[in-house]
Parts: structure tokens; sequence; C-alpha cells
């Protein structure tokens, strides 16, 4: 299974220059991509063709050109090939990630290419969003076969150059051969009589073995990066379009309030401000809230005179809701009968009554928000009657949907640009900031660029929902897990879960402990909800996996063996995607173990390793964190060992190891410091004082090792996330022998 | 109110309020985008300027208090050696995640050079710490700090001999 290792510590990353010649995006191909209105029946894999270009390229205008072979394929005359990334970038690498997918089936060296960042159109680009690590189970295949089609076109128009057979020919970096021959011609010049031949079907194009990759598996660094190191215009934030005006939106603290009056003819008259009015809004959460819009000839004016708002808001029900409030709630529901069970293997009440040893835990988590550093901000533009939108969106085809439903337009009058986004981590598959800068341009009859301020951005989130897990667990006299019974109180109304607050029956240990329950009893919310980076499992491995810690520890056994065991014979378990695989999730917790020295070295006092493994939207992280508390409380990360099995690829490996770095600490920040606190159905931090993100002085080195096996390549954006804070926790518990129950951490309790 | 301001060697007049955070008159009125918004109040350091090559976060301070100053953003810090080196070691490492806040690390990581060129891990992580990158870069911008420093370094011996 396991076919080789790929691993790189903290200061020895792999080098990102091993393919030289990378540039920027920013050559526009001059035809084809901006006409792409009208397009062919069918998905992402018939539609690779714009209507018009074969019959423009047919028409042999005179003027050398650069041609569309496909709808992510252009190359120019100089050879330079111009790929079209098709989803979001939000800072994951998709935007050099997939156009290497494709390059490497085209065969052309990176130095000729150049990206270009698609418009949302999914007619011929298939799902254009970012999430859940999808991008690259979802492209793998198919846009490798992309790049092949084209390729095979390129051949073709040589072959018939030369009237030799395709077979008699090969490609290199850019150029068809006919060794036989000795002859050679670079794409750039076959590009033309390539565009005409019709697209082969992609089922039947002929893909490379792995081991002639030159693109894929090795280092690509980020092509917008040059960009980005000299401040050049590239986010939401920075688009400008002629005539703009600046807006802001003052909504409701209590999420859901309407305004019931506001003093709009006094805004209106303050300096540079344009035009000042209610947003009647709708009573979708998720969509356009109730609110006050403000535009001004500057972000500062409007900010001023948002300053001297005086509003009136009926905030309703949800008013009446607290943190505190849920905790009383669910404590008083953790005594009665769950509302649901979820499942119920064996006799959960009678193993835990014959058990040798019974542990108890209540385990609990908050609220928490995004951050996202760019503020969620929009421009939009009218024109008669139609509206094209600039967005920093992980989900653009779904906000151009909400904007056509709350606008009454129709999707094709509404285009959407995608621009660089500075930072998603789920926030920004919500469309809420989309749809107000969409009203708000109508309204006002003028372009205008929305800028939330960061309280916006913390008081209106979609946050990863709190919850609550009332544990047993029960050991025989051998130290072996036989029973688990879990009470989860979660947030939902009729059996129905808030977004992102569920529990899949599935959830590891189900199925390898015989005798497990999983309740469910829900609280109602008027709070929004919704996917936080690794959604569920951001907030699951801890209570599982610092549970199954617990378990170890009271069964006397080592806490990684004791995970092992627990794992019982290799099998594929019912779980999401293909199924929990457990022979993956013992390849990388064996695989920590060594690396990580788990065992092999005696710590210093308050010194202490702990281990925790999930499996993610397709991925599976083991991982060994090693902390010193301090007799103050303070907690001191040393190191970080994860080991990542994506499978049988790690596409852009430079990209690869930054993501899991990124993540763990993600996750450390979540552990340490984050809580959403909602207080009178509001939310009581608004700035990074009161809901701090990680720093520099916290940033732990992490080594990062990846197995590679025999199983389709997946993402990074989540998986190495969850297994952080339990990994984290136990560490803390082996320096300490205080187990942390609680997020985000108290470091009082662990003074010494 | 008529302001003029010395931005990157180059003088720009703005009529503005005098209240007006340099940040948005940066972005908006000289049209300088590099330099980013991301809390308003100096927590973050997205908005990082150098003002008299002093590390400032830009949305904390009003116009009317940098009329004299000479203002350096991120896309006059390439002009600057210290720059110049860590834009390119920015590279070489491939720090970049989403990027908002790199322009705003990078010029607290110039400040930091020019008056320390040979910084020590305390020495990076105290200029550092109030910047925030909130995809967590922190090693790699570390890292690519200590590379700067070291070409840095080279550079002067080069000099020396010549």
């Amino acid at each position: 299974m396991l076919r080789k290792c790929l691993s790189a510590n903290s200061t020895d990353r792999s080098s990102p220059n091993d393919i030289a010649g990378n540039a920027p995006t920013g050559r526009t191909s001059r035809r084809g991509f901006l006409k792409a209105t009208g397009t062919a029946a069918g998905g992402m894999l018939l539609a690779l063709r714009f209507p018009t270009l074969a019959k423009a390229a047919a028409s042999g205008a005179a003027q050398k050109t650069s041609a569309a072979l496909t709808a992510f394929v252009n190359i120019a005359p100089d050879n330079v090939v111009t790929i079209v990334a098709k989803n979001p970038e939000i800072g994951q690498g998709v935007k050099t990630m997939l156009p290497m997918l494709i390059a490497e089936e085209l065969d052309v060296d990176w130095a000729q290419v150049r990206v270009k960042q698609a418009d949302l159109d999914p007619a011929l680009y298939g799902n254009q969003h970012a999430g859940g690590s999808t991008a690259t189970p979802q492209n793998w295949d198919p846009l490798r076969r992309v790049g092949a089609a084209a390729r095979q076109m390129l051949v073709e128009a040589a072959a018939k150059r030369w009237n030799v057979a395709t077979d008699e020919c090969a490609t290199a970096s850019g150029q068809v051969l006919h060794r036989a021959s000795n002859r050679a011609l670079p794409y750039g010049v076959l590009a033309e009589d390539a565009a005409i031949l019709s697209v082969p079907p992609l089922k039947s194009v002929k893909l490379k073995d792995p081991k002639d990759y030159k693109i894929i598996g090795h280092s690509i660094p980020g092509v917008d990066s040059p960009l980005v190191v000299k401040g050049e215009p590239l986010f939401g934030i920075d688009t400008v379009v002629p005539g703009m005006l600046y807006a802001v939106f003052e909504k409701c603290p209590v999420f859901g309030g309407k305004v019931v009056s506001a003093n709009v003819d006094e805004i209106v008259k303050l300096p540079g401000v344009r035009h000042a009015f209610v947003v009647e809004g709708t009573t979708n959460l998720n969509g356009l809230m109730p609110g006050i819009a403000i535009v001004a000839d500057s972000l500062w004016r409007a900010e001023k005179a948002r300053g001297k708002l005086k509003v009136s808001w009926n905030g309703g029900s949800t008013s009446q809701q607290s943190s505190a409030g849920f905790a009383r709630q669910a404590a008083e529901l953790s005594t009665k009968t769950p509302e649901r069970s979820l499942r119920n293997d064996g006799d959960t009440a009678a193993a835990l009554g014959s058990a040798a040893k019974v542990v108890e835990a209540n385990y609990s988590y908050p609220f928490i928000a995004h951050a996202a550093l760019e503020p969620m901000n929009c421009t939009a533009r009218v024109q008669d009657s139609k509206i094209e939108i600039w967005a920093p969106t992980q989900n653009p085809d779904p906000g151009r949907k909400l904007v056509a439903q709350t606008l009454g337009l129709n999707e094709r009058d509404i285009i959407v640009h995608m621009t660089r986004t500075g930072g998603g981590f789920g926030r920004r598959l919500a469309t809420d900031y989309m749809v107000e800068a969409a009203w708000i341009t109508r309204a006002a009859g003028v372009p205008v660029k929305l800028v939330w301020n960061r309280a916006d951005d913390i008081r209106h989130d979609f946050y990863r929902p709190g919850g609550f897990h009332f544990l047993k667990g029960g050991l025989d006299a051998n130290g072996k897990a036989v029973a688990w019974e879990q009470h989860f109180i979660s947030y939902g109304r009729n059996g129905k879960f808030a977004p992102s607050a569920d529990l899949s029956p599935d959830t590891f240990p189900a199925n390898r402990i015989a005798n497990l329950s999983y309740g469910v009893s829900l609280i109602p919310l008027g709070v929004p909800t919704g996917p936080l980076r690794a959604p569920g499992d951001n907030a699951l491995a801890f209570v599982y996996q610092s549970f199954i810690d617990e378990l170890a520890d009271a069964a006397g056994k080592d806490p990684l063996q004791f995970q092992i065991d627990l794992l019982g014979k290799d099998e594929l378990l019912p779980g999401k995607g293909p199924g929990f695989n457990t022979a993956r999730v013992r390849g990388v917790l064996e695989k920590v173990r060594e690396v990580s020295g788990w065992g092999q070295h005696k710590l210093p006092q308050r010194t202490g390793k702990g281990v925790a493994v999930y499996y993610s939207h397709l991925g599976y992280f083991a991982e060994v964190v090693e902390v010193t508390v301090a007799n103050n409380g303070t907690i001191k990360i040393n190191k970080v060992w994860a080991v990542g099995d994506i499978g049988s690829h790690v596409i852009n490996p430079t990209a690869a190891y930054n993501m899991v770095q990124g993540a763990i600490l993600d996750g450390f920040a979540e552990a340490l410091h984050q809580q959403i606190t909602i207080e009178g159905g509001r939310v009581l931090q608004a700035n990074f004082d009161t809901f701090p993100l990680l720093r520099m002085a916290q940033a732990a080195p992490i080594e990062v090792h990846f197995l590679q096996t025999d199983n389709p390549p997946t993402g990074l954006g989540e998986p190495p996330l969850p297994a952080a804070i339990p990994a984290l926790c136990n560490a803390i518990y082996a320096a300490t022998g205080k187990r942390i129950r609680s997020l985000p951490i108290d470091a009082a309790m662990l003074k010494a | 109110m008529q302001f003029t301001l010395e931005v990157n060697g180059r003088a720009h007049t703005v009529d503005v309020d005098e209240d007006t955070p340099l940040l948005w008159v940066l972005r908006d009125e000289i049209g300088l985008k590099g330099t980013k918004f991301g809390c308003g109040a100096g927590l973050c350091g997205a908005c990082t300027v150098h003002l008299n090559g002093a590390p400032t976060r830009s949305c904390s301070v009003p116009v009317s208090a940098v009329a004299n100053a000479a203002v350096t953003t991120i896309e006059g810090i390439g002009d600057i050696p210290a720059g110049a080196q860590l834009q390119k070691a920015w590279l070489d490492v491939d720090v970049v995640q989403c990027g908002y806040c790199q322009a705003g690390q990078i010029m607290s990581a110039a400040a930091l050079l020019a008056r320390t060129p040979t910084p020590n891990d305390d020495d990076i992580i105290s200029a550092m710490n109030g910047n925030i990158c909130r995809c967590g870069t922190y090693l790699r911008i570390h890292e690519a700090i200590k590379r700067a420093a070291k070409t840095s370094l080279g550079s002067t011996i080069t000099k020396q001999r010549t």
C-alpha cells in the first residue's frame, strides 16, 4: 500500500525553485476568454469550447494571434500557454495547482505557462467553488484529461502538417516531435490549426504514466506571489470601478433584527454622504438582512456618518439568547434522555454496568468566528438593469443565485468576477455581502464598493457552532474499550441540526466498540452558523480524540498504541467519501510514532507529548505535539510532528507543506484563544483584541511528512486541522495531569 | 482640506478630511492598494507603512499627522536593498498563502533589517509579533527574513572586497 514518504521539517522545506521561470498572471489572451457568454450544452467535460472560437480560428484571420484550443487552454504564437484557473483562490493554492494538472498532461514546461483566473461560468468550467478540500478530488482526473485532450489536438495538427500518423508523433516541453524525420514544431505554431479540430472525448484521451511527471509532484511557487510581494492590486477590496462610491451597511447587532426607524434624513446631509437608506431585507439569515446603507464619496466619510446613525431596532426573540443560557440549557438536557438516538449498538447501559472501569467526562467548545484577514467586501455596478459583481468569494454561483433571487433578476443578467481572496476558511461560502452590494448599487444607482469593518465581520459571521458532549466510556479488565455512551447537545430545531452542528452516526469509534450509543438533543438557535475550516471535525476531533486519550490513560496503556489497538483489523468502515480506512489511520499513526520519537525520550518535568489522529475531508492526519507548561500555566508548544495520507500524489509539495503548517497553527489558535460569546442575542467580541489570532511568537516548528498511498489524491485545506487541537490538549495532560475538557484552554487551571 | 504627502519619494496632493487615516488616503486617494485594511485599530499590522523609516500602522494615523513625513509603502519598498531582498526571499521561500497580510509583513521586516541587519530569532519575533497572518505562514516568514538577512550580509561583504 505504502509507496513512499515525502517529508519536510520546518527549516528544510521543499525548495520552490526546482521549476524555474514562474511568471505572474496578467497576460490577457486577446480573444476568446471574455467573449464566452454563450456555451455549449453539457457539463465541464463536454463544454470545452467557446462556440464562436473554432469559427474564428477557421476563418484564417490574417493577424497571427493566440488560439483557444479549449476553454482552458490558449496558446500564443510565441509558445506562451495561458491556462485558465477555474476555481476561486482563497490562499489554498488552487490557482497554481489546478493549472499544474493541465500543464502536466499538455506536456509543456511550467516556464511557458501563464495562469488566468476564470470568471464565473459553470457551463464552461463546471463546479467553481472553494470549500471542503474538494478541488483536488473533483479535478484530479478531469483537468489532467483537459490537458491531454489539448495535447492530442496539437499532435493531430502536426501529424496533418507532416502527413504522418499521429502515433509516430511525441511531445515534449511544448513541442510536437517526429523523431523518425527529426522534425519538431512548437505548439505556438500549431495552435491555430489545432483550434479548429474537434476536442476528443475526454474519456478516450491517453494520460501519462505518473513516473513521467515533470510538474505534478514538483514544487511550484504561487502564481500570484510576485504581485503579492509588490503590493499590486489583486484582492476584492482592491477593485476600482469608474465612478464608484463607497458603501457601509449597518445591521442589527441582534441576529435577524429589523429596523424600526433610523435618522437617515440627517445622515444623508453629512459631508460626503450621497445616499442613506433603510434596506428592508429578508428573513433569510444567509441572505439580505435588514439594515441601513450609507453611500459616500470615501469609505472614511461613510464610516464617520455611520458613527452618527441613530437606529431603533427590533431584535425579536433572538435577543433572549446567550452563551450562558445555552450552557444552562445543555446542563439541564444532559440529565434527560436524549431527544433522539443517532446510533445504538449492543447494550451500552449493561456494558457500562459490568465494565471493570467507567470513565465519565463532559466536553464543550464555544462558537467561533472565521476572521479572514480581508474583511468582507464586494464591488457592484448596476447598468441597464444588469449587475456586474467583483467578489472575493468561495461560492460565486450560489452568490449569483442569491442576488438573482433577492433582486428579482435573471442569472444571465449578473456577471460575477472572482477576485483573489484574503482568506476564506468557510466564511466566504456565505454570500451575504454580495447581495448587500448588489442591492445597494441598484438602490443608489451608482457603482459601489461595500466594505465591512472588523466589527461587522466578527459580529455578523456564520459561526462554528458550539456544542456539549456528555460521555461515558467502559473498559474491561484488560483495559479494552467495551462501552461508549455519548449525549451530544447541539443546536437545531425540530430534529434538524443547525448548519455545521451535526454528528455522523458513523463517527469513529463507532463500528469498533460493540456497545455504543450516540444520542442527540437540540437547543433552538437564532444565531447563524456555518462551516469553518474542517466543519464538524474541528470540534468533534477535540472531543473524540481527547476522550480516547482519557480511556487510554484509565486503561494504563500508551495512548498511541491504544489508538492503534482500537482500530482493529485493516478494513474500510462506513464513513465519509469511500469510507473510514483503518489501515490508513494505522499508517499515519505508525509513521508519526517513528518520526516524533514517541516514547523514546524521557521528557523534562511539565513537558509532555500528546497524539491525535483524524480522518477529515478524505485526508488522514496523525499529529504529535510536545508542550512545556510553565508553573504559571503558560503553554509553550515546542514542536509538532504531522503525518498525512492524502493519497498517491502530493501535487504541489511547497504549497502542501505550507498548508499543513498553517492548518495546524489555525487549530492551535482555536484551542488557545478563540471564542465568540453571545449575550442578548448579539456577539460581544469585535476585533482582534477580544478575538485573538495566533501570532508569530506562538508558531511552533512543525515537521510535516506525507505517506503516499495508492488512493486518489485529495486536498489539504481541512484534513490537517482537526487532530492539532486534541494532540495539543493531550500533550498538556501528559505534561500536567490536567485534562482540557472545555475550549478555549484556560491557562489558569494549568498552574502548578 | 488639502495635504501634500511624500509617498515613495513622490509628492501627492490630496483633498480629504483631516482625520482621514493615512491608510485610506494611500489606497483610495493616491491609488496605492498594496497597503491593506485588516482591523482599523492597529491590531493586525496589515496596513504597516514606514514613516521616516519607522514601521507605522497607517489605519491609526490621521493624514494631518503625516504631512511632513516621508511615507514608504510596499510599492516603494523594493527600491531599498533590504526591501528588494525581502521580496525575493518571500518568493524563494514561497511564503504566501492568501497573501493579504504579506505587504504589512514585508514592511515590518524591512524596518527590522534596517535597524538590525542580522536579527536573531528573538529579534524577528519581537519585530513581527504585531503582524497577524491568518493563514499561519509564520514559519516561512521567519525563514524568509533570515534568508534576506543573509543576502544582505553577503552583499555588504562583496562591497567591502571591491
